[in-house]
């Protein structure tokens, strides 16, 4: 009878294992990798030499001159504030658009709302390179959307709206990609979300907008927070929409880190790219969690 | 007895199976659309060896493949300026190319290059040419110095496109500067750095693909090119009735041959060895030519190429035009080229 709890133990320990497994062989493991080359120094044709090395590091914040000297340089940082900028824009405007149409999926009879997840998901069916290729025909010179223009006559031959090859191209690239990711869990919340609770804050006199910001929206909260990291987090290392749409003229994280591992052949510099970049996911994970905890203590206490 | 007659069938099946098989296997890792469909067909057909296709977008990519210790592979084509690396490198069996009987179909410029002396590790395959291409029709003139590019009129200012990688576009930044390739000297690669720097405002997009696509809805008018691209890029404008050329600049363009080379660990030699003959008859030369756009090292593959290209100027260039190959730079002038690559595109 003693060595149940025991047994208990092991079992649940070889329960979890294939779980620990794959954590440990697909994540950890490569991340290790990745960590150990930051440290390393980069071999002229690629690959790294076994000797230690913080340069790739020192790299991020200083330039060395042609002529060998360092100087501290914003311009890799330039790049990291520009790439949290974009994935910002991509994320607000998911939620934007998202957020109304889970409200609506959410709010139609329950036989249907699956049809309406369905054509949801039916994007991801394609390959993002070409849903991606397709917003340069609808954005680029004698585009869709310029093609009326120039039938009305308002823009003349030569002259170009010049959405393409923009930030504002990449914005568009990067919301409609991920916004399936921002739709489904804030649906999911919604779906949950008991409308007598908005029927009774009606009957309290409360506007429409006191009923939406102190009613749906706490109650949506967990979707809401989940959404904008989904999409906030590959916004931030995306790499084929800059490259497509933005026209590769400002380096994004993403691009950077894929340069240094072809064309510059710098895997360290790289590795040290894809570790800040990691960093900052883990921190913005972190603050969920402390969120998603805050949201459940106040739950507790009502 | 039927039965019997099944299983002797079966029995006769399997060793004929057997004897296909017995001519094995043959593994390439080209470029990608880079290997025409007919000359594997062909080649099976003739050898009986199976031929498994695995593709990738840059030397680099395959550099790091084999150096990661990718194995598998019989053949694989790495561009002249990279044959060098993979030679130093030990990535790559020594043969002896001249002992292929159809090694004497190999044009005489071939047979002797910088970058494989005595052709003791390659043969050669198709090459072309990096250049610019442009829009007479919308430029309003012919260009014939890499100035218009790298300092646009202004009917080209914010409709120039670049090549992605930095190789070809500093290449012809020497050019244009009378520098020499591969330049280990920090001041010389300043002047490369400013002048990419003073052409960033007029370039719309840095891309290595896509270039016709820009040039014919004239999103761009003078735009980084492949010769063997533009070729396939005129023939699209000539049919919509606008006007694409390929230039050969007075300063020169950058010339690039790929080669077929057998890797180190390489499992089906002989069957390579094979492969590498075959590719050399002037026929099946012809056949990968017309497939990609590019030309051949053969002499006496023009019969069998399709007379658009037998004709083209992209493809054939003229005799006045000055071709440098570009080669491998040494670890301190690559790492000058990345900080200038870099700094242009941060």
């Amino acid at each position: 009878m003693a060595n149940l709890p025991e047994n208990a133990t092991l079992r649940r320990s070889l329960a979890l294992g294939p779980a620990v497994l794959i954590v440990g062989a697909f994540m950890l493991v490569p991340v290790a990798i990745m960590g150990v080359y930051s440290f390393l120094e980069a071999k002229s044709f690629g690959g790294v030499t076994w000797s230690f090395s913080g340069d790739a590091y020192v790299q991020l914040f200083y330039e060395r001159l042609l002529d060998d000297s360092l100087r501290l340089s914003s311009g890799y940082l330039i790049i990291i504030a520009r790439s949290f900028f974009l994935a910002l824009v991509a994320t607000v405007s998911c939620l934007i658009v998202g957020f109304p149409v889970a409200w609506f999926i959410a709010r139609r009879p329950l036989g249907q709302r699956n049809m309406w997840i369905l054509l949801i998901t039916i994007p991801f069916w394609t390959n993002q390179l070409v849903r991606t290729f397709a917003w340069i025909i609808i954005l680029g010179r004698n585009g869709v959307i310029e093609a009326p223009f120039r039938w009305a006559g308002l823009l003349g031959e030569g002259e170009t709206l010049g959405l393409m090859y923009s930030d504002f191209a990449i914005a568009v690239g990067l919301t409609y990609t991920f916004i399936p990711l921002m739709v489904l869990p804030i649906y999911a919340s919604l779906e949950k979300l008991d409308f007598s609770l908005v029927e009774a804050g009606a009957d309290l006199y409360s506007s429409r907008w006191e009923t939406f910001s102190r009613i749906v929206i706490p109650l949506s909260k967990p979707g809401i927070v989940a959404g904008c990291l989904l999409v906030f987090i590959p916004s931030l290392g995306a790499f084929i929409q800059p490259d497509l749409l933005g026209g590769g003229k400002k380096l994004m994280l993403g691009t950077l880190v894929q340069f240094q591992f072809s064309t510059a052949r710098n895997w360290p510099f790289g590795s040290a790219i894809a570790m800040i970049l990691l960093a900052f996911v883990i921190a913005f994970l972190m603050l969920y969690a402390r969120a998603a905890r805050g949201a459940k203590a106040m739950e507790m206490r009502r | 007895m039927k039965l019997k007659t099944t299983l002797l069938t079966s029995v006769a099946l399997t060793l004929a199976a057997g004897a296909v098989n017995a001519e094995g296997k043959l593994n390439i890792y080209n470029w990608t659309d880079y290997t025409s469909p007919e000359v594997i067909e062909k080649f099976e057909k003739e050898t009986g060896i199976d031929v498994t296709l695995d593709t990738y977008d840059t030397n680099e990519t395959l550099l790091a493949k084999l150096q990661a210790g990718a194995t598998g592979y019989d053949i694989i084509v790495p561009t002249s300026n990279f044959v060098p690396i993979f030679i130093s490198e030990g990535l790559v069996q020594e043969f002896d190319a001249a002992e292929l009987p159809n090694f004497k179909h190999v044009a005489e410029r071939w047979r002797e290059v910088d970058w494989d002396p005595g052709r003791k590790y390659s043969v050669p395959f198709t090459w072309g040419s990096a250049s610019i291409a442009y829009r007479p029709d919308l430029l309003g003139k012919t260009i014939d110095s890499y100035a218009d590019f790298f300092e646009p009129p202004e009917a080209a200012q914010g409709r120039i496109s670049v090549f992605k990688s930095p190789e070809e576009i500093v290449n012809q930044a020497h050019l244009y500067l009378g520098s020499p390739f591969c330049s280990e000297d920090p001041g010389e690669m300043q002047k490369v750095q400013d002048l990419l720097m003073a052409q960033k405002p007029y370039v719309l997009v840095y891309s290595s693909e896509g270039m016709n696509d820009r040039l014919l809805n004239g999103d761009v008018i003078i735009s980084d090119h492949w010769n063997g691209y533009a070729f396939k890029g005129r023939e699209l404008a000539e049919e919509q009735g606008k006007e694409l050329v390929y230039a050969y600049p007075k300063e020169g363009v950058i010339g690039w041959a790929d080669n077929l080379m057998i890797p180190a660990s390489a499992e089906n030699l002989e069957n390579a060895k094979t492969f590498m003959n075959f590719m050399m008859d002037p026929e099946n030369m012809a056949l990968q030519s017309n497939f990609t756009g590019y030309g051949g090292p053969i002499a006496g593959q023009a019969e069998f190429m399709d007379a658009s290209m037998r004709d083209a100027p992209e493809i054939n260039a003229p005799d006045d035009a000055k071709v440098v190959f570009s080669f491998a730079c040494s670890a301190k002038a690559q790492s000058l080229i990345d900080r200038v690559w870099t700094n242009v595109l941060r």
